[in-house]
């Protein structure tokens, strides 16, 4: 029996999801297609749509359909800053939180190397938090230079919720994007009331399938698309309208933020259980990041004298599923670009395990866990000690 | 047991690591990142650590149903086996970093992190023998003498041994690519990998010239007179005979081929094929592959000097430090670095590095 403390990479699909997801899928036409059948789909897709718009706080038409997370934050990083620039040559500089997702750093060092952007980083305290003092000081002094700001709702490797509201205030006019898909789900989450410009959120981190996110961006304001085509999505995102995903992405949204505060109890619960009796058996385990503010499930945890992947190998082999920070194209684990951007050791940055709950994680779990910590830290660590 | 197989992304190490689960044995397949950048896809039989090897390697665990990870031993790779294949030619021998790699990489860094996390030895595609005896494993040649791999293995020491699996030692390599077709293997007819891995263009000379310098300096004969330039010394080899750019012929109109690369005062002395020719061989860093032969006495055996090199009959003795080789017919053109292993019939006795020739 498999246990899965992974709900960071993807969640299991709720039944819900599920259901909506065959249903649809059984049902014939085309979203844009103007004959009777085709209206019924697009009927279906925009009830979704105003569903999870209301769920999100923002209107229908703020939401922009696309085929992954990477791609709504790609459309949001790349239209915005192509935006900018054609009216404002200037207008180069893109802020962005240094613990970004690879979703938001790709692209917008892509932009850096290929069409002349250049980059302002924000640093992260010893803590997880991005530094609001650098941000006032950067938007005082090349404003007028800035063509977005990026920082992710909460980070995806410790957890730690960013203080979004306060930087769309520093931000004034500049648009502010956010990659919430951590968030979206799982703790309060309110578009509107944070004044964003545009954030990302995706299906398959809440019980919903893969291949289905959304770039939610302001009423009125247009990005430089990427995908060129039939325009059905706000004449920004092209390509047909993935309606069994969209109506599966609604039925999971409405699944998860109606027990939403349950949710939460009962994960933070577990984490603080899994903290507890980790560092009952491996006492000198650090744990990275706050644990508040930050999302329910989340937990980042440095093994002092051991490599993760030797760590995740092991803990495999007794069937618990975690994670290492990233792997590079050919698979290599890779020290976290999170834990180095809050100071920590390159050494302790190769011996951290990121463990995320999520609601099917049981007690029972979390004491299996414990009982083989101990073993597996010890091989890990005999491993390591022979370099 | 609990195996650890390398897997290269190949059909030997696919089918070996198959064979070890049919054994029984509990195998976790492992890929070795040796390349900190590693090249996106394979060119002809070129290169084995590139991305496309990896996820080869990542399908073959799949379809055989075992765990699979990827190992970063790029470092270690780097210094035990590239910055010694550099160093060796900087003072003008020939390596053989195969033999470093399986000495420093797969049967050391990996076999004793395989120990470390509780696993009791290494599975490789490798075509070589191994027999249990009252004297413990020893190491034989494969059944395949176009596939024997020994030479190369012949860096393991008893322990390295004792950890070793080459379930492919008993098979004819056509027999292992059908097998690997039988058991719905994708990579069944994958092309063999030849050269060396981490000079993806194939080019040995022009690597080491942007690694060494492409210093010119003299061609001379055994006399020391002066009969051209080369472009780095490093780029030669003993009994190379091709490419020299000697215009100046021999007296007799005879070919001359390399005999000497001296790094110091960049020279490369060329003469006639006799002057190859070599009776005595010394050897430094003597590992033996199973019981040691008795120190100071003659022993007769058979030397290999290459991967697939002839078996050349000879009587050697050692002192423990070195090995001396009297071969019974002489051997034309070896360089020093090259790797000396001593067989007996078959079996492996063990290796050593060329220091010297006579």
């Amino acid at each position: 029996m498999s246990i899965y403390f992974d709900h960071a990479a993807t969640t299991p699909l709720s039944e819900a999801a599920a259901a909506a997801l065959i249903e649809q899928m059984r049902k014939l036409g085309n979203a844009s297609s103007l004959h009777t059948p085709g209206r019924s789909v697009r009927k279906d897709v925009e009830e979704a749509r105003e569903l999870i718009g209301q769920l999100v706080g923002a209107a229908p038409s703020e939401i922009v359909f696309t085929g992954s997370g990477t791609e709504a934050n790609n459309l949001a990083i790349k239209g915005f800053y192509w935006k900018a620039r054609d009216l404002n040559p200037r207008c180069k500089v893109i802020v962005i939180s240094e613990f970004e997702h690879h979703a938001i750093l790709d692209p917008v060092e892509w932009l850096e190397e290929h069409e002349g952007a250049e980059i302002i980083r924000i640093p992260i305290t010893a803590t997880g938090f991005v530094d609001l003092n650098f941000l006032s000081e950067v938007v005082a002094t090349r404003g007028d230079e800035i063509a977005v700001i990026a920082v992710m709702h909460s980070n995806n490797e410790i957890g730690t919720i960013q203080p979004i509201a306060e930087i769309v205030k520093i931000a004034g006019d500049i648009p502010v994007h956010s990659d919430a898909v951590q968030s979206f789900g799982k703790v309060d989450f309110n578009f509107a009331e944070l004044g964003l410009t545009s954030a990302t959120i995706s299906a398959h981190k809440i019980g919903g399938p893969l291949g289905v996110a959304a770039l939610v961006l302001r009423r009125g304001l247009d990005v430089t698309p990427i995908l060129h085509g039939g325009g059905q999505e706000r004449d920004i995102r092209s390509g047909t309208l993935n309606a069994p995903a969209i109506v599966s992405f609604a039925a999971a949204a409405k699944n998860t933020i109606g027990s939403m505060a349950a949710n939460d109890q009962k994960v933070r619960a577990l984490k603080a259980e899994l903290i507890a009796a980790l560092t009952t058996e491996i006492p000198d385990i650090r744990v990275n990041g706050a644990q508040s503010p930050s999302l329910p499930g989340i937990v980042n945890l440095t093994f002092p004298g051991t490599e993760s992947d030797g760590l995740l190998l092991l803990l495999d082999a007794e069937g618990i599923a975690c994670s290492t920070g990233s792997a590079c194209s050919a698979g290599v684990p890779r020290p976290s670009h999170v834990l180095l951007a809050m100071g920590i050791s390159e050494r302790d940055a190769r011996s951290s395990l990121r463990f995320s709950l999520g609601i099917s994680n049981t007690s029972a779990e979390i004491a299996k866990l414990a009982s083989v910590i101990s073993a597996v830290v010890d091989r890990a660590r005999a491993a390591l000690a022979r370099t | 047991m609990k195996l650890i197989a390398a897997m290269s992304g190949g059909v030997d190490s696919a089918v070996a690591a198959a064979r070890a689960v049919d054994l029984g044995h509990e195998v976790v397949g492992v890929h070795l990142a040796l390349s900190s950048n590693p090249q996106k896809y394979r060119s002809g039989a070129r290169g084995c650590c590139t991305i496309e090897d990896s996820h080869d390697a990542r399908r073959a665990a799949d379809v055989i149903g075992i765990p699979f990870y990827i190992w970063d031993m790029a470092e270690e790779f780097h210094e035990g086996v590239v910055e010694n294949f550099i160093a060796e030619y900087s003072i003008g021998r020939t390596p053989n970093p195969c033999l470093r790699c399986n000495e420093k990489i797969k049967f050391a860094a990996v076999l004793d992190r395989a120990r470390a996390l509780g696993f009791d030895g290494v599975v490789t595609g490798h075509y070589a023998q191994m027999k249990e005896s009252s004297q413990g494993r020893l190491m034989y040649r494969a059944a395949d003498p176009a596939k024997d791999q020994s030479y190369v293995l012949a860096v393991l020491n008893t322990e390295q041994l004792a950890g070793a699996h080459f379930p492919l030692g008993d098979t004819v390599k056509s027999d292992t690519r059908k097998e690997a077709k039988s058991r719905g293997l994708y990579v069944a007819n994958k092309p063999d990998s030849h050269d060396i891995c981490f000079v993806p263009s194939g080019d040995n000379a022009g690597w080491l010239r942007e690694r060494l310098g492409s210093e010119s300096g003299p061609i001379v004969d055994e006399a020391g007179v002066k009969l051209g330039e080369h472009q780095g010394a490093y780029t030669y080899t003993i009994g190379q005979r091709r490419g020299l750019g000697i215009t100046i012929p021999a007296a007799g109109g005879e070919p001359r081929y390399v005999l000497k690369i001296e790094p110091k005062t960049n020279t490369v002395v060329v003469g006639d094929h006799e002057a190859l020719a070599v009776n005595k061989i010394t050897g430094e860093k003597v590992i033996w592959c199973g019981p040691v032969p008795a120190g100071f006495e003659v022993h007769r055996g058979f030397a290999q000097v290459r991967a697939h090199g002839t078996p050349l009959e000879c009587s050697y003795q050692h002192d423990g430090e070195t090995i001396v080789v009297c071969l019974d017919q002489p051997l034309y053109g070896l360089a020093t670095g090259q790797g000396l292993v001593i067989y007996d019939d078959d079996r492996v006795v063990g290796s050593a590095t060329v220091s010297a020739t006579e």
